[in-house]
């Protein structure tokens, strides 16, 4: 069997294609294109910082996540349940790890489009100086690798319910948690009462934290443990959950 | 080949599926019969490997469902109830991502989807996406999907649902041509079907198993099995005289058409007597006709019994 017709990748195909099948995934792209600009150069004050680097635009890509990610991750298990075909998926001769992690790799790949279209940045940013690429590189990873942690919990949560707009709302909340426990006005709350262990362990789990580890360009092996070790928690969650749900 | 030994399904406290066993061989067609919600299609489901069964077991090939999942799909095709596809994708498109996942390669895969694309007539649809599609091209698609890969065993849930007259008959065309060295379990209510394709019916009521025959002798069971009805202009001058034929346990006229039905006593063969008693006495007929047995009538009084049980 060749790796074109390995299971995951024919699911992931067809997942991918389906996006651009219809308008959805070009309304997302430009929307995402749109937003990063306007956060870039209107509240990161990207002219005005009067440096050489993307840190304006890589910084508000937590809270760009926060909305868009869910938008896309809402209809990955919902749809199939909705509309019937997780159970054509579900006896076709693939086990339940190919077929999730094929529908991930497919929405995880989608995203990564849409961020690789915002190098007109990049571009911008060299004509204009003489940024370190390197941690830009690293920046455009641990973003990559965040959306990622983001899609998998929305992988999760829209495979427990058929309603997509329940699973958009469930995933905003739970990673605005999960962003929000990095975030220092919570720390700094936190850490008024509890003892600093605590406060680590919080920090520990943010997205946030990790994010910012990466985009400041040191690539430690630990945040990128932390996300891989998230997407792939939730997803096993993910697997579970169908299993469950598969029923009704 | 199918076979399931003491399968069951239960959610909470309620039994889907209760101790369901049979078995089908190649060469076969199975009809699952049954009232709605009777558990038809969770049998099938749990078959196909979709629901887990909460004991027993089921096996195709001889491929244990639970224990190889995998091997038991490679050796299947199944048509789900409603036979849901991906919208948004052309039919084309939709036939080579089902061959891409099946592992079909090269020429055979481009052979194996030229020839279900002939078989259900899909060539004027291959670039229509599915969404587009009219019901009867939907079913004939989701049929095309679970035939693919030429499957050993095909697991079919109601195949022919919400077709036309026209279509219905190709399905049961299709099923019929691929019936020989395949196994073919389909579910349905519509009891015409059964005549029309099936070797073997199975009736389950309440998620068990009430009854396992070929239709012929399902319909042995009905009264009107081995009756006589006929169509007369005054059918209430010859009830007396019918009703003295020897081996004759009543006579009925229907309130409606005024078609009377003569029926037998048990075993006994009044089809020859009937007819001589007519010519005898020159009693003029427009039509007399030999009674099979009527399966709706089977089938009622099987399930209904089910239900009481049920209900006390």
């Amino acid at each position: 069997m060749s790796l074109r017709n390995h299971p995951v990748a024919a699911i992931a195909r067809r997942e991918l294609a389906g996006y651009f099948a219809t308008p959805v995934a070009y309304v997302f792209i430009v929307i995402f294109l749109i937003l990063a600009g306007v956060f870039t150069f209107y509240f990161g004050g990207f002219y005005e910082r009067g440096q050489a680097d993307l840190q304006p635009f890589f910084s508000f890509h937590p809270w760009l996540y926060l909305f868009l990610v869910p938008a896309v991750s809402m209809r990955l298990w919902s749809e199939e349940r909705k509309s019937g075909t997780i159970e054509l998926l579900l006896t076709l001769p693939v086990t339940m790890w190919q077929a999730v992690l094929g529908k991930f790799l497919a929405a995880w790949a989608f995203i990564g489009i849409a961020l690789a279209l915002t190098f007109p940045i990049w571009v911008t940013v060299n004509y204009l100086g003489e940024p370190d690429n390197g941690v830009i590189f690293a920046s455009y990873i641990g973003s990559f690798l965040m959306a990622g942690a983001f899609l998998a919990i929305g992988a999760c949560l829209s495979a427990a319910t058929r309603n997509q707009v329940i699973a958009f709302i469930l995933t905003v909340v739970v990673c605005f948690v999960l962003l929000l426990a990095g975030f220092p006005l919570v720390l700094d709350t936190i850490s008024a009462i509890f003892p600093q262990a605590f406060v680590d362990a919080v920090a520990s789990l943010s997205f946030l934290t990790h994010f910012v580890a990466i985009a400041k360009g040191v690539i430690d092996l630990r945040d990128l443990l932390f996300f891989l070790f998230t997407i792939g928690f939730w997803l096993y969650a993910c697997a579970l959950v169908i299993d469950l749900k598969k029923a009704d | 080949m199918i076979e399931t030994n003491q399968l069951t399904k239960r959610y909470g406290r309620f039994t889907a599926v209760d101790g369901v066993s049979f078995r089908v061989e190649p060469g076969q067609v199975l009809g699952f019969l049954g009232p709605n919600g009777a558990g038809k299609s969770t049998t099938m489901k749990m078959i196909a490997g979709f629901l887990a069964p909460t004991s027993g077991s089921a096996k195709v090939c001889g491929f244990d469902v639970a224990e190889s999942p995998i091997e038991a799909r490679r050796a299947l095709g199944y048509l789900p109830e409603g036979a849901p596809s991906y919208g948004e994708m052309t039919v084309l498109g939709f036939l080579r991502f089902i061959a891409d996942v099946r592992g079909l390669d090269g020429t055979r895969r481009a052979a194996r989807i030229d020839d279900v694309v002939g078989r259900l007539q899909l060539s004027g649809v291959l670039h229509q996406s599915i969404d587009t599609l009219s019901k009867g091209f939907r079913r004939r698609v989701g049929l095309a999907q679970a035939i693919l890969h030429d499957p050993a065993v095909l697991i079919l849930d109601e195949p022919t649902d919400g077709l036309d007259p026209n279509q219905k008959h190709e399905v049961r065309n299709l099923i019929q041509s691929m019936a020989k060295e395949r196994t073919i379990v389909i579910s349905t209510h519509i009891l015409e079907e059964v005549n029309a394709v099936c070797t073997r019916a199975i009736v389950i009521a309440r998620g068990k198993l009430l009854a396992d025959a070929t239709p012929a002798e399902l319909e042995a069971r009905s009264r009107y099995h081995g009756a006589v009805s006929l169509t007369a202009p005054e059918p209430a001058a010859i009830k007396e005289a019918l009703s003295r034929v020897e081996g004759v346990s009543s006579v009925e006229i229907d309130p409606q058409d005024g078609r009377l039905t003569v029926f037998p006593k048990a075993g006994q063969k009044i089809y020859p007597r009937v007819e001589a008693l007519l010519r005898e006495q020159k009693i003029e007929i427009s039509e007399l006709q030999l009674e099979r047995g009527r399966l709706d009538e089977v089938f009622r009084s099987i399930t209904s019994a089910a239900m009481q049980e049920r209900a006390a």
